[in-house]
């Protein structure tokens, strides 16, 4: 029984899976509505936009950097493609090139930290900020529509199979494909390794750069994809659509036990955190309290998950 | 045989560093043979550092000519050394302490196997070849699935060890392998490294302190601000002669 706990618990992954149950379990208890048909659906609708971003934001935290310009690339996406769109181009071309300038920017995002030693946590600042002017001034802060050409693709990404999204789909294949390359290839291993110790990993042989411009890029075309999706599904691209995501995704890789210093964290462990974070505003609704609540609770949940996580990697030493 | 024998694993011959004015290395001859446990013992600044770092590749000479197996060869990079079968073990840069034991001992070098068109990670060989390579310098684990930060500091020092063994290296060289380590630990890195000698692997022990290596050492190398004061066989010298030397 002893060492079925050991084993059990010190599975990297166990922490956040149990904190999201028992947030599940609390808000349950706390409104009947909140496991109801209706509910489920509705969080499922709309968790995938925040969820994919977070999951590129966790295998980039594992690394050893942040981006914080997430939220802008998010934004600028879907406009990129609008305008490309109202110039002429074929619905395709014009998301192909907004996703290739995603991968651009993260590109950028990358060198600059890498060739500057700049820490990435003010890079993507500078950067984040610079997106959300060229968003602002491209849009002149108005949204502009999806034009109709998109219906067809619309379709295909925020289209339902039965009663899920398309984009939930989507969220389970990236999550299962970013898991294998984490636990089970080659370059997860070099990713643990650049975030954990960059000097050791690079007299192995392992170029952390590389490793790292690599993951910002993906960072950034997640980000990128995540805008298009909801740009689609609400009809709009808004200029200040994914706003205060760059710290939400940071929260939620938290929750799920990624360290601030790189090195340590699961892809399922960020999804559980984006899906914890993303079910306490809804929860609290339906449990009564006033919407005002939301970032107070936010904030209690992330102190209380790094203590969680704390306490049990305790518990597995000593079981030792 | 015996005249391979007479060709020293490898030879520094008249090395010379400069970092801008300061002339770092002036001259230094430095050989290891082979099977052999060579200390290298000087205080801080004598050069230890630049020395080893110019026999692993980090530093380029200014002048002189480096030799491994009788070949004269060129270092450009720690990666050219690795390849030639010379490792270095760093404390600090030696493992990444937030990843388990098999994953660090064959980071860079992981074994894959074949699954549809992924390159899947071997995680099972790993384990077992782990635990094999571990048990070959004495230190016996239940699991390779431990992270590094839950050992204990010799425990460490064991790991890297033995992964330069399963790699097949032919010269280690350590950076003050006890430093930190109570005594009891250091005894242990010491048996590792005797170990080694045993498996015909040879190292060079980096240390300010002659009384940590002169237990195992075979031969002593004594630098002090750049320059060799000699290499003495254990044989042929004493602790107390030696410690003349490093103070003057």
């Amino acid at each position: 029984m002893h060492q079925f706990f050991e084993k059990v618990l010190s599975i990297k992954e166990i922490p956040s899976i149990l904190m999201l149950f028992a947030a599940i379990l609390t808000f349950h208890i706390l409104s009947p509505y909140f496991l109801s048909y209706f509910n489920v659906k509705t969080i499922l609708e709309l968790f995938p936009e925040f969820g994919i971003v977070v999951l590129g934001v966790t295998m980039l935290m594992i690394s050893g950097e942040f981006d914080l310009s997430i939220g802008s690339v998010f934004a600028l996406c879907p406009i990129i493609i609008i305008k490309m769109i109202n110039l002429g181009l074929n619905v395709w071309t014009g998301v192909i090139l907004a996703l290739i300038v995603s991968l651009g920017i993260g590109a950028l995002n990358g060198t600059i930290v890498i060739k500057t030693g700049i820490p990435s946590f003010i890079a993507t600042l500078a950067t984040m900020m610079f997106w959300r002017g060229t968003v602002l001034a491209i849009t002149k802060g108005t949204p502009p529509p999806i034009p109709k050409e998109v219906l067809p693709l619309q379709i295909s990404v925020t289209g339902w199979v039965g009663p899920i999204r398309v984009s939930l789909i989507y969220f389970m294949a990236i999550l299962i494909i970013l898991w294998i390359v984490l636990e089970r290839t080659r370059f997860g291993n070099r990713i643990f390794a650049s975030g954990g110790n960059p000097k050791a990993a690079r007299a192995r042989g392992v170029n952390p750069a590389k490793v790292k411009i690599t993951l910002f890029m993906l960072t950034s075309l997640l980000a990128a994809f995540a805008g298009l999706i909801q740009a689609f599904r609400i009809g709009s691209a808004l200029p200040s659509a994914g706003q205060g995501w760059e710290l939400d995704a940071i929260a939620a890789s938290v929750i799920g036990g990624v360290s601030l210093f790189g090195g340590v964290g699961s892809i399922i462990g960020g999804a559980a955190g984006s899906f914890l974070l993303r079910i306490i505003g809804n929860g609290l609704v339906l449990a009564g309290a006033p919407g005002y609540y939301f970032r107070m609770f936010v904030g209690m949940v992330i102190i209380a998950a790094v203590i969680f996580n704390i306490i049990i990697k305790e518990k597995i030493r000593k079981m030792r | 045989m015996i005249t391979m024998r007479k060709i020293p694993l490898v030879e520094m011959k008249n090395i010379h560093k400069w970092y801008g004015k300061i002339h770092a290395l002036k001259g230094v001859n430095f050989k290891v043979g082979h099977s052999e446990v060579v200390g290298l013992v000087g205080d801080n600044g004598a050069g230890k550092s630049t020395l080893i770092e110019t026999l692993c590749g980090v530093y380029r000479p200014d002048k002189g000519e480096i030799f491994f197996e009788g070949k004269k060869i060129k270092l450009s990079s720690p990666k050219d050394a690795i390849e030639m079968g010379i490792e270095t073990i760093h404390q600090d840069t030696a493992l990444v302490n937030t990843m388990d034991i098999k994953r660090n001992i064959f980071l860079g070098r992981e074994p894959v196997g074949n699954f549809g068109p992924i390159k899947w990670l071997s995680l099972k060989k790993m384990a077992k070849n782990s635990l094999v390579a571990l048990k070959k310098v004495g230190l016996e684990l239940k699991s390779s699935s431990v992270n590094i930060d839950e050992l204990s500091g010799g425990q460490r020092q064991g790991v890297a060890i033995a992964r330069a063994m399963y790699f097949k290296t032919k010269l280690l060289l350590l950076d003050e392998p006890t430093n930190n380590l109570s005594v009891k630990e250091s005894e242990k890195v010491l048996q590792y490294i005797q170990e080694l000698r045993n498996q015909g692997i040879s190292s060079v022990f980096i240390t300010h302190n002659l009384y940590v290596v002169y237990p195992i050492a075979d031969r002593i190398t004594v630098l002090r601000l750049g320059e060799n004061l000699g290499e003495f066989k254990k044989e042929e010298t004493s602790i107390e002669e030696l410690t003349k030397l490093l103070k003057y």
